[in-house]
């Protein structure tokens, strides 16, 4: 056998953890407990009769059996112990699966299972494969030659002692006894095979990128996290917090809210998207439609928050609140968003436009906060930064939120909007037409081309609500 | 918290066992303050709701073009396209409805571990071991060349592992596997807020919608998911958090199932959690119960993202089989 070396400590190398292993490990050991496991039988290969050899179709009963799972779950798990190399497979060696009929399988010794410590070294696969090539004379697999030249060409400063390895070991091969042999021969093949697959195919032990940090040590804190800890802890004690039965009644309320909104739980008029290649639900659901459908209605009494998040619904809330002469509110709110999430460039012209529009003392969009807000604000205004309006911001949206909103509800615009609402009928498409769906899928508006037209429609609204500079239409009705 | 200042040196009286043993105790208080208010268990309250009936959710989109792992993925507003890099450093925008490849772009590294969708739909974000976030602006014209206009916006100390959008396509949020997460402005590339809490790689982020759009979590190697004011890593359990109760609540998991989740993510309405597995599944769990609703087969190797659509009408999930899958 190959003599391993600890993998030298070079810093960024560390292997994420692999829970999964101890759990692996535990299930192998029962399924050859000699009681309750699977007995394996003896199986003659080409001359030699390989002993302890079980069928897939057996593997698969007792997993049924000893995980309570279903067929599908048994098979899925079964593959993972072949791909894993827990398992390996005597016909078909290449292909890791785990197939559910007679094809034959052995359990892989210990020694060869993988662990978190040791990976599988390049310098080892390399002395494996110049005492196959001893071997057989030349002649590898494909995928063996490839790895074998790569492999000559990176370590050819070492070959001379991987050669010297591979003779060791082939002469003390050739001392065992026919059957011993074979049945090492294929527990080191089935190991490789796993560990260095085919170039361009999968391995399950692939993990991608190693990580900075090593998982498996224990973290040393030092006086300083302590410290910082500490802080964290007391102000997490300070936290108000509320009783169970409050938050999570609010989750269970708000999951029940929503059930008959979500596509997964309740269909959806006329009918899913995915599902029928079909895109009215999301024709019906644009920004400017005229009539919504009723379910959209509805979401909108759903919260404030859900209200605005739609645009449609917004529209409909500005159109009400045009009627009511308190349109500043939601304007200034906008504005704020608009700050806050905007350009870092932006943000002093912005914030002077702000003032200028709706916090100055006789702006023509003033809005109505009390006193120290609209103080605290202003001052911040001198220096604006991106939550400089988040007083005044949170101000405005909780006025909304608790007054105009509840009104919102209760008045002609919002009950016209669910009158008017359409509640398309479910569709019920043939096997015929489903298939010509699928063949003349829409392309509908590209996000791009609705972004532009947004962007005008924002230019010519910002055009017609600036403050009428009346002195400079006067004069222009002048020149006329 | 937001950014954190220099470490000071010790004060007098203090010492590493004395800081140690305040950690112990106040830890211990803030567990005894948690247990007050401990009254219910999820699965109590949860006891009237109905069952879940059955789902027959099936692969209605598989999306094949990548030629190695698909690492990321995300949706844009239109409900349709989506954007996915991979490790072979190409990122591919989709119409996931039409299955058109819209945008290839080759990045200069492998392993793109990051890719985000402008919520405009005029742009994407991605990066990984380049270290880099770089934010691709689209266009309608296919043939033209997204990578001249391309504009490197976040740099960090190690590699990307994600990034996403804010409300708008001017900023952008990162995090990296040098332990720490980060706000950019998109115009200027200027790192406006740092954020340093995770003392080990930080492998996930994913923002709350909110009323303020103030918060998001961050997931990281060293078994801390952080909530942050302005995921965890593949762990074999998947846990839900009560913000509010200052407590976990629910731990999806079962014993059949051996392998680590490395992506999760609700359906509309929360009652459904969808995760991605690495061992190849996509597991289907009820929130307020517990207990798991359905097993997804498909993929044919790890399970590396999974997000529901913006409308909640089909969710996605790319997998290390280079391919991508969307599910309804």
């Amino acid at each position: 056998m190959t003599i391993r070396t600890i993998r030298p400590n070079r810093g960024q190398h560390y292997r994420p953890r692999m829970h999964c292993l101890q759990k692996i490990e535990a299930h192998m050991v029962e399924m050859q407990d000699p009681k309750s496991g699977l007995k394996g039988a003896e199986q003659k290969l080409n001359v030699t009769t390989i002993p302890h050899v079980i069928t897939g179709q057996d593997i698969i009963a007792w997993l049924l059996n000893k995980m309570k799972v279903t067929q599908e779950e048994a098979e899925a798990y079964g593959t993972m112990l072949v791909a894993y190399g827990y398992i390996y497979p005597l016909q078909n060696h290449r292909k890791l699966v785990m197939c559910n009929d007679g094809s034959l399988y052995r359990f892989q010794t210990p020694y060869f299972w993988p662990t978190q410590k040791w990976v599988a070294e390049d310098c080892d696969y390399a002395i494996y494969l110049a005492k196959r090539n001893i071997r057989k004379k030349g002649v590898l697999e494909p995928f063996e030659q490839e790895h074998y030249t790569h492999l000559h060409t990176w370590l050819n400063h070492k070959w001379d002692f991987i050669v010297m390895q591979a003779t060791e070991q082939y002469k003390a091969g050739k001392e065992r006894k026919k059957p011993d042999r074979v049945v090492l021969d294929c527990q080191e093949r089935a190991y490789w095979i796993v560990n260095r697959p085919p170039r361009r195919t999968h391995s399950a032990l692939d993990y991608g990128t190693d990580r900075l940090i090593d998982p498996t040590v224990e973290e040393k804190i030092s006086f300083d996290q302590h410290r910082r800890m500490n802080i964290f802890y007391q102000q997490a004690i300070m936290r108000s917090k509320v009783k169970s039965s409050v938050s999570l009644g609010a989750l269970v309320k708000f999951v029940n809210t929503y059930k008959n909104h979500d596509p997964f739980l309740a269909p959806c008029l006329p009918s899913n998207p995915w599902v029928t290649d079909n895109d009215t639900y999301w024709t019906l659901n644009i920004r400017r439609v005229d009539q919504c459908t009723k379910m959209r209605v509805e979401r909108w009494s759903f919260s404030f928050f859900e209200l605005l998040s739609d645009q449609r619904g917004r529209d409909d809330f500005k159109s009400f609140l045009k009627k009511e002469f308190s349109g500043e509110n939601l304007a200034f709110w906008e504005a704020a968003e608009e700050l806050k999430w905007g350009s870092a460039a932006a943000i002093a012209t912005k914030a002077a436009v702000i003032f200028k529009t709706f916090l100055a003392p006789g702006a023509p969009r003033w809005i109505n906060i009390d006193g120290r807000t609209m103080g605290l604000t202003v001052k911040g205004l001198d220096h604006p930064h991106r939550y400089v309006l988040d007083g005044a911001q949170t101000h405005v949206f909780l006025l909304m939120k608790k007054d105009t909103f509840f009104r919102y509800l209760k008045s002609p615009v919002y009950k016209e909007m669910q009158k008017r609402a359409l509640n398309p009928e479910l569709h019920n498409f043939s096997e015929a037409q489903l298939e010509q769906n699928a063949r003349n899928r829409s392309l509908g508006v590209h996000p791009i081309t609705v972004w532009e037209q947004e962007e005008e429609e924002r230019a010519k609204a910002a055009i017609a609500s600036a403050p009428v500079d009346v002195k400079a239409m006067m004069s222009k009705i002048d020149r006329k | 918290a937001a950014a954190q200042s220099r470490p000071s040196a010790l004060q007098s009286g203090e010492s590493l066992a004395t800081l140690k043993n305040e950690s112990d105790s106040l830890k211990k208080k803030l567990e005894e303050e948690r247990a007050k208010l401990h009254d219910v268990e999820l699965n109590q309250v949860a006891e009237k709701v109905e069952l879940v009936s059955a789902l027959s959710i099936r692969t209605r989109r598989v999306l094949k073009g990548h030629g190695n792992k698909v690492l990321c993925m995300d949706w844009c507003k239109d409900k349709r396209r989506l954007v996915s890099s991979s490790q072979d450093g190409k990122v591919i925008v989709w119409d996931g409805y039409t299955l058109n490849k819209e945008h290839a772009v080759t990045m200069p590294c492998t392993w793109v571990m990051a890719c985000a969708y402008a919520p405009s739909g005029c742009a994407v974000a991605c990066g990984g071991l380049d270290n880099k976030c770089s934010v691709y602006p689209l266009s309608l014209d296919k043939n033209e060349n997204l990578a001249a206009k391309k504009k490197s916006v976040a740099m960090h100390t190690n590699y990307l592992s994600g990034c996403s959008f804010t409300n708008s396509d001017m900023q952008l949020l990162t995090s990296s596997g040098d332990g720490t997460c980060a706000l950019w402005d998109v115009e200027s590339g200027q790192l406006l807020q740092s954020f340093h809490g995770h003392t080990a790689d930080v492998l996930s982020l994913n923002l709350a919608p909110s009323e303020t759009g103030n918060t998001f979590v961050s997931g990281g190697c060293d078994k801390k998911a952080n909530v942050w004011d302005m995921l965890p890593c593949a762990s074999v359990s998947c846990r839900l958090y009560d913000l509010r109760a200052d407590r976990e609540v629910a731990v999806y998991q079962k014993d059949s199932i051996i392998f680590g989740a490395s992506s999760v993510d609700f359906s509309l309405s929360g009652r459904l959690l969808f995760a991605g597995y690495n061992d190849y599944t996509i597991n289907v769990w009820d929130v307020l119960k517990g207990n798991r609703i359905s097993v997804l087969f498909g993929h044919e190797n790890r399970v590396s993202c999974v997000k529901v659509s913006p409308d909640g009408t089909s969710f996605a999930s790319a997998s290390w089989d280079t391919s991508l899958r969307i599910w309804a």
